[in-house]
């Protein structure tokens, strides 16, 4: 199939080792120009070593990486036209905001008017205008981070490369600065490429994830792809909130080999109240509500299903569920790992399947 | 009335302990030293201060210390870096070695020292060879305050050195610096107020040192002769005024390299 897309970024057949520890194994993938990359993986999954790598702060030991069709092995850090946002955020403590901002450009022999011209247009950018004399120290963590953001920026690399930009900030302001994130790279148009161990976070603000384990590539594309869809059994356990189950017991997945092992997500999992409908009794399930915990926006229920515990979530607006409640549990979907630990397939509940032909 | 209670107890007696300390050891003894001063009249004060042998003598004790500070500060960032950049066999060793001349009597350092630097021995020899002579010079005094004062500059810079991340150096490469831009723009600022401590505090030993300096300093009048040998001297003939006048001035000199060194503290911990 031709590639019609315009390719930016290119990785091919990257490996590193330090000392016995493979950081990176044969990686290969390319990245469109003006997307936005989530490199997502647990830690010491070999992510963080990939954009070193690519920024030129840490050498393969062998591969080559091509940025606008130029290899660049031989180009040092600062001349790869990269900005790189660092976890935490290493502004400099002695600089104020302004000179944190204008130090790319100072080193670059920018026109002091010039520089003025192009900080100010920073700082509105990421809307800390009257900030410029401040010193790191007297910033709030979110601030901090759009510091480094324009620093970054400063001298208009064509790649944007961050860190676990969202690592050291709070929770609340976390999810905030995601949406100004993905704002901001859209406004500017860089090609960017994140780091993160969160999966909500890749998933909420990538174009594509790259999912990484063991310094291997396990996974490439869109979110919800890489979501429903997972294609290796490290990607069925790492996204969601995977439960292991024995699901030759459940009466929807009878049919399926019983040699592979099944991992279901809370998502897949009605449980409905004795008294109301039940659309699919013949493979609906009987449980007991061993545990009911307030999560917010849901309530999350552990049953108790064939001597397993499930978990499963209940709108707030429908009727309350109590401990120790009698309750109709259904399985919508279960993923099957294959016996031989490399295959994933999905099994669909088997009334679901006589219904949809 | 009910006593507020503190987090951490023993206030009272801990702080009773500190200012019996200061008090017994530093303030006492400072005070002493202006009480006895003050026996001399005004004019008798200043004519034993601002005695030309006492002047020479100011002009050599601060200028080798300062000197040998300034040498001990470039010296000191060297050393403190490779200690804690770099790994290599007999780092260990080599970073308690930094702490002997806290620990050696200071007159076993001045005599060994001379011993080495005499025109008669291996590096005297070596020098003298060039024209340079050391031991019974002011080089061979500010060689031997340098000794004195390597550890405090790379005990002080040791520790912010440590913290302070490689990311540092990375973001500043990132941002096309070269390395000794990334030094001397990105590192030295961080670092500055540290070495500053470390190269005030060796200065401020520096001109009060007198065992390890007198064997190697020749002592010749107007030439090598520093003011703790001054002092020593006029103690010697029993003219305690004298001494103790000299010895004021030589406080307030102190004084002034530490306020110094107060104000640029400040100044980084407000930023």
């Amino acid at each position: 199939m031709p590639d019609h897309t315009q390719t930016y970024v290119e990785l091919k057949h990257i490996s590193k080792t330090f000392k016995n520890f493979k950081a990176a194994d044969d990686i290969s993938f390319s990245v469109e120009k003006g997307k936005l990359i989530g490199l997502l993986g647990p830690s010491g999954s070999g992510k963080t070593t990939i954009l070193r790598i690519l920024a030129g702060l840490e050498t393969a030991d062998s591969g080559e990486i091509y940025i606008d069709g130029k290899p660049v092995s031989q180009i040092p850090a600062g001349k790869r036209g990269i900005g790189f946002v660092f976890q935490n955020y290493a502004l400099f403590r002695h600089k104020t905001v302004f000179d944190n901002i204008a130090f790319g450009l100072k080193i670059n022999h920018w026109k002091k008017g010039d520089i003025q011209y192009r900080v100010d247009e920073l700082m509105e950018l990421v809307g800390l205008t009257g900030l410029e004399e401040r010193y790191p120290k007297q910033l709030s963590g979110g601030q901090r981070q759009r510091v480094a953001f324009a620093r970054a920026l400063a001298v208009q690399p064509q790649l944007l490369l961050l860190d676990e930009p969202f690592a050291a900030i709070d929770a609340k302001v976390r999810k905030e600065l995601r949406e100004w994130l993905r704002e901001l790279i859209n406004q500017v148009g860089i090609t960017s490429i994140f780091v993160t161990h969160d999966q909500d976070e890749a998933v909420e603000v990538a174009d594509k994830i790259i999912i990484t384990n063991h310094g291997r590539i396990e996974q490439t594309g869109s979110p919800v792809e890489v979501y429903n869809n997972p294609r290796t059994p490290f990607v069925v356990q790492f996204l969601g909130n995977p439960i292991s189950i024995d699901h030759t017991r459940f009466k929807g997945f009878r049919d399926t080999t019983a040699d592979a092992s099944a991992v279901i997500r809370p998502e897949y999992i009605t449980v409905r109240k004795k008294n109301e409908p039940c659309p699919h009794p013949a493979t609906t399930e009987e449980g007991i509500v061993e545990r009911v915990a307030f999560r917010g926006n849901v309530m999350e229920l552990t049953v108790r299903v064939h001597g397993q515990h499930l978990t499963a979530y209940r709108q707030l607006g429908q009727e309350l569920i109590h401990e120790g409640e009698n309750v109709n549990v259904f399985l919508q979907r279960i993923y099957l790992i294959g016996a031989d630990g490399e295959s994933v397939t999905i099994a669909v509940d088997e009334s679901l399947r006589r219904e949809n032909g | 009335m009910k006593k507020k209670k503190r987090v951490i107890p023993g206030f009272s007696l801990s702080f009773g302990i500190v200012t019996a300390m200061l008090g017994l050891g530093v303030v006492i003894p400072l005070c002493s030293l202006a009480v006895f001063s003050l026996k001399l009249t005004g004019a008798e004060f200043i004519a034993t201060v601002t005695n030309p042998r006492v002047l020479a003598s100011y002009r050599v004790s601060i200028l080798t210390s300062f000197t040998a500070s300034l040498i001990n500060a470039v010296m000191g960032l060297i050393i403190a870096w490779v200690l804690v950049r770099y790994r290599f066999p007999g780092k260990r060793l080599m970073d308690g070695m930094i702490e002997l001349p806290f620990a050696l009597p200071t007159a076993v350092a001045g005599i060994s020292l001379t011993h080495l630097t005499v025109p008669e021995r291996w590096i005297g020899s070596l020098f003298a060879k060039n024209g340079i002579q050391i031991a019974y010079t002011r080089i061979g005094i500010t060689a031997a305050l340098v000794f004195i004062g390597i550890p405090f500059v790379v005990r002080s810079i040791q520790p912010v050195l440590e913290k302070l991340e490689p990311e540092y150096e990375e973001a500043a490469a990132m941002l096309g610096a070269s390395r000794t831009q990334a030094f001397f723009q990105v590192i030295l600022p961080e670092i500055f107020p540290a070495l500053t401590a470390g190269f005030t505090m060796a200065f401020a030993r520096c001109i009060g040192e007198y065992g390890s300096v007198v064997f190697i300093a020749g002592n010749t009048p107007y030439q090598t002769e520093i003011t703790p040998l001054i002092i020593m001297a006029k103690l010697q003939e029993f003219d305690y005024e004298g001494s103790t006048a000299i010895a004021l001035v030589m406080l307030l000199f102190s004084f002034l390299i530490l306020f110094v060194n107060a104000i640029v503290q400040n100044r980084a911990s407000k930023r």
